[in-house]
């Protein structure tokens, strides 16, 4: 097996297992964890391509996985402040109890 | 694959599973964190530094503080009666593993194809700012918005409306 193989077998367990979670807790901050986990292993792949591809002087895999990290970090800060909202209207974090679009 | 291979491995895949199957809220935002840290030695690994030391003080130093007050302030730590997977917790588990499948399948179907360049890419400081501020200027500044729009957003999201009790 190659080295690049290795890495996103590993990366696509990461991304299965962020899936399970995203899919199977019910508590919403679980869920965005999840989805936190789903992109570090999309970063993983993007920075092993740009490690055992050719030109890594363009430095374009790094470079995509920084800017992913930024956007990402942003996405968690939203998502937590909806979760809060959500939180002080229903009092639950429960998925399955908010099933109504009615604020 | 070195030995250095399996354990960061084991150690991400260990904390990401965790995450997503322990009871208490708190203990899950903790492994997350392990495996945020594995994620972060596995660039180390691959020569990417700067992409490692942004995940150390992004994911670490940033999202996991943030996970944990976001479970402090809602209380979620106490594990619900009814348990904490949903009803359909067997149809996602499916999902996932053929997601798995798929991409475990396509990786070892291409495993001759896949590209393997041996040499250690050397990128210094000055490369990463000459890139950042050469041919990734208009993303660098793209994201740059994103981060004052998001801020803003999370803090009007999260605040207290007036008139409602707090």
């Amino acid at each position: 097996m190659t080295p690049l193989a290795g890495y996103l077998l590993v990366a696509a367990l990461v991304f299965a297992i962020g899936l399970a979670g995203a899919l199977t807790r019910r508590n919403a901050i679980l869920v965005l964890i999840g989805i936190e986990l789903m992109l570090n292993a999309a970063n993983l792949n993007l920075i092993a391509f740009w490690r055992y591809g050719p030109h890594p002087e363009l430095l374009t895999g790094m470079m995509f996985a920084v800017f992913s990290i930024a956007v990402a970090a942003a996405e968690a800060a939203v998502g937590l402040g909806l979760v809060i909202s959500i939180y002080r209207h229903t009092r639950t974090t429960d998925i399955d109890q908010m099933n109504r679009m009615k604020g | 694959m070195s030995l250095v291979f399996w354990i960061l491995a084991a150690l991400t895949v260990f904390g990401a599973l965790a995450a997503v199957t322990l009871k208490n809220t708190v203990h899950c935002a903790l492994a997350v964190t392990v495996a945020f840290a594995g994620l972060a030695l596995f660039y180390l690994q691959l020569d990417a530094q700067f992409a490692g030391f942004a995940q150390i003080l992004v994911y670490i130093g940033a999202v996991a503080i943030l996970v944990v007050f976001a479970i402090l302030l809602t209380r979620g730590s106490e594990t619900p009666k009814d348990g904490i997977f949903s009803p359909s917790w067997f149809a996602g588990t499916t999902v996932a593993a053929a997601v798995f499948g798929v991409l475990g399948w396509a990786i070892i179907q291409s495993i001759h194809v896949l590209p393997h360049q041996t040499a250690t890419p050397s990128v210094s400081v000055k490369q990463i700012g000459d890139s950042l501020l050469g041919r990734y200027v208009l993303p660098l500044e793209i994201v740059a918005l994103l981060l004052t729009a998001a801020l803003v957003g999370a803090v009007i999201v999260a605040m207290h409306e007036k008139g409602e009790p707090k």
